[in-house]
């Protein structure tokens, strides 16, 4: 067999897997986005642009999705930074992995269960009445988009850890003895040498969150109330509540077509960061 | 290099660091001239590159003073030393090119120079280590001789006082390697900056080097300019390290100013000069070079030589010389290394034959075993 044959068939198992599982359904997707909704709900064929010209009635949730996913890649980043650096650096070899594995502990049970669980501590006898026992006024926590917004930091953390964990693991310690012996202070050597080439991991971290969290709805179903909507959250109140199938279509359409432009905008930028080179290519 | 009477750049004032219960360098004393061209030899672990990085700042004595140019320098952190290092790895920064790595040093001093100024010294720094035109490059484009110049031209654009090299050439071939040697050597003097050089080849520390200190387990064994450790080794660890060897162990019979005997196998005694302080009874290596050996067909009864018959056992050509494994009943095996000169009034030894060593008494050197 010639090897352009063999290499094809190897990759048959993984073509078909493409097609049926991404394209089909993606193509589906967008045929659906231009019909109606049928009698009963559902799906009626028709060529129409009437779904996408209703794209403003679900403005709120672009909205929320489009604030909150930027904002909680960003907490993510602010918190998993230096944790992932205390990890790969500070921590002894002893405490390394016992403290990596706690890391992952929380996905050990479900998201569903552990965001259930934040729904007590924000809640009305969690953090908000410790406060008021304290004499610092009444505050609301639950259903808001900060309880969404931390629930997302918390689901989310591991993600971002570990890439950067990783790329500071990496690191050459030698290189900082270098910058040390060519006169920068440890602060400065962390500027100039650490910060830069961790960048691969920071940029691989926030490209998986920010993905993810742009197809949320499960964090902002429980802690949000239905009162922080995402995306996600339309899309199963249009399948699911409304059978409104063709609008739901459209509103998928538009969020994948959000996720690539700004997708591709952030590779295209980070690449450059990283000067086009191999090694620290990003995905 | 410097007479000995000027203050000394660098030293080392009963120096120990320990890793836990491990001595990493034992009660280092030296004094390193303003100047030269100091290497530290030994095996791994012996401690040299421990040394080496006490005086860049990144271990700190466990007891003892490490001076830089008269100042103690104990709790002076690396980015505070006026000395510079090339690393064994180099330890280039990926991230930046040629020209930001080279002016990485310029660039932490405060107030910052001018940027026409840091152009310039990288530059020149470039011009040095040979690489003109190589500023824009891209660490990892760089083959593994042009990583090593930028790491040169990184530490020498800085002017330390004292550069440090960590085996710098360990991961270059070997013709590369002697060219760089050459040109440490040349850039050393143009510069007069003192050079400090950790290696475990004694052939890069004989060739560079004004000075070699030679350490064992921690410690210092001998200090000495190349000529001084290859014929006067203090220990029989000396002088298997400096230069090849032959070493017969026996027990000292008699000590006298013409000579010490050393009674080794068989009966036969080696006529040599003894390190001081040893007395007859003791036990003792005679070490004999294997260039202070000759081979002959037939015997000689030459006043003041001795002559033994030996089997030879193998050849290897070197060019110059011709390096002869021979066999002798009692001694065992030694090397004997043959002049082309000698060989061609003489004639060539075949493997197998049978001939006679002969080396002039006096020559060996009866040195103590090592403790």
């Amino acid at each position: 067999m010639q090897a352009r044959h063999r290499t094809a068939l190897f990759l048959l198992p993984a073509g078909a897997w493409f097609v049926t599982m991404l394209v089909l359904p993606l193509v589906v997707v967008l045929v659906f986005s231009f019909g109606e909704r049928g009698e009963a709900g559902g799906y009626s064929p028709a060529f129409v642009l009437d779904n996408y010209f209703n794209l403003p009635a679900r403005w709120t949730a672009f909205q929320n999705t489009l604030t909150l996913a930027p904002v909680g890649t960003l907490a993510c980043l602010l918190i998993a930074y230096p944790l992932a650096y205390f990890l790969a650096v500070r921590a002894s070899e002893k405490w390394r992995t016992l403290l990596l594995v706690l890391v992952i502990v929380p996905f050990w049970t479900s998201i569903l269960i552990r965001s259930y669980a934040w729904i007590f501590i924000l809640g009305g006898q969690g953090i908000p009445a410790l406060i008021s026992a304290m004499g610092l006024g009444d505050i609301k926590l639950i259903n808001t988009p900060f309880a969404v917004l931390t629930g997302i930091v918390y689901g989310y953390l591991p993600l971002m850890v570990f890439p950067i964990y990783v790329s500071l693991e990496r690191l050459d310690k030698r290189l900082l003895e270098a910058s040390a012996d060519l006169g920068s202070p440890p602060w400065r050597s962390f500027l100039q040498v650490t910060l830069p080439l961790s960048m691969p991991g920071v940029a691989t971290g926030c490209m998986l969150v920010f993905i993810l969290l742009m197809g949320e709805f499960l964090i902002p179903a429980i802690l949000g109330g239905g009162k922080v909507f995402f995306v996600g959250n339309a899309l199963v109140d249009l399948f699911l509540q409304s059978r409104n199938w063709a609008f739901g279509s459209a509103v998928a359409v538009a969020l994948v077509v959000i996720m690539l432009v700004t997708v591709t905008a952030y590779m295209r930028l980070t690449s450059r960061w990283a000067g086009g080179r191999d090694d620290l290519s990003l995905m | 290099m410097q007479p000995d009477t000027d203050p000394p750049i660098a030293e080392f004032r009963a120096t120990t660091k320990m890793f836990g219960e491990v001595g990493a360098a034992r009660d280092l004393n030296l004094s390193i001239r303003k100047g030269e061209f100091l290497s530290f030899l030994g095996p791994s672990g012996c401690g040299k590159t421990t040394a080496l990085r006490m005086l860049a700042g990144f271990e700190a004595p466990t007891s003892g003073d490490v001076l830089i140019d008269g100042e103690r320098v104990n709790d002076l952190p690396a980015h505070r030393r006026p000395v510079n290092m090339v690393f064994q790895h180099y330890a280039l920064f990926p991230h930046l090119d040629v020209t930001d790595n080279i002016s990485y040093g310029l660039r932490q001093r405060r107030p910052r120079p001018a940027a026409a100024e840091v152009a310039q010294a990288v530059e020149q720094a470039l011009e040095t280590v040979r690489l003109p035109g190589y500023g824009r490059r891209r660490i990892w484009e760089m083959s593994g001789g042009q990583q090593q110049r930028v790491a040169l031209a990184r530490a020498i654009i800085n002017q330390p006082k004292i550069l440090l090299l960590d085996e710098p050439m360990a991961a270059l071939d070997r013709k590369l390697r002697r060219d760089m040697q050459i040109e440490l050597q040349s850039l050393q003097r143009s510069l007069g900056i003192t050079f400090i050089l950790v290696t475990h080849d004694q052939e890069e520390a004989l060739s560079m080097s004004d000075r070699i200190c030679i350490m064992r387990a921690g410690r210092i064994v001998q200090i000495g300019s190349p000529r001084e450790l290859y014929d006067r080794p203090n220990s029989r660890y000396v002088a298997d390290f400096v230069g090849k060897s032959n070493f017969f162990a026996g027990t000292v019979s008699r000590v006298e100013a013409t000579g010490t005997a050393l009674a080794v196998a068989g009966g036969l005694r080696i006529i040599g000069t003894a390190a001081p302080g040893l007395a007859p009874g003791q036990t003792a290596s005679a070490s004999l070079r294997p260039e202070q050996i000759s081979l002959a067909h037939g015997t000689t009864t030459a006043d003041g030589t001795t002559c033994v018959p030996v089997r030879v056992v193998n050849r290897i050509f070197l060019g110059e010389h011709t390096e002869y494994l021979v066999q002798h009943d009692d001694l065992g095996a030694f090397l004997v290394l043959v002049p082309r000169q000698a060989e061609a009034s003489e004639g060539s030894f075949e493997p197998g034959e049978p001939a006679f060593a002969i080396w002039r008494d006096g020559t060996a050197l009866i040195l103590p075993e090592d403790a």
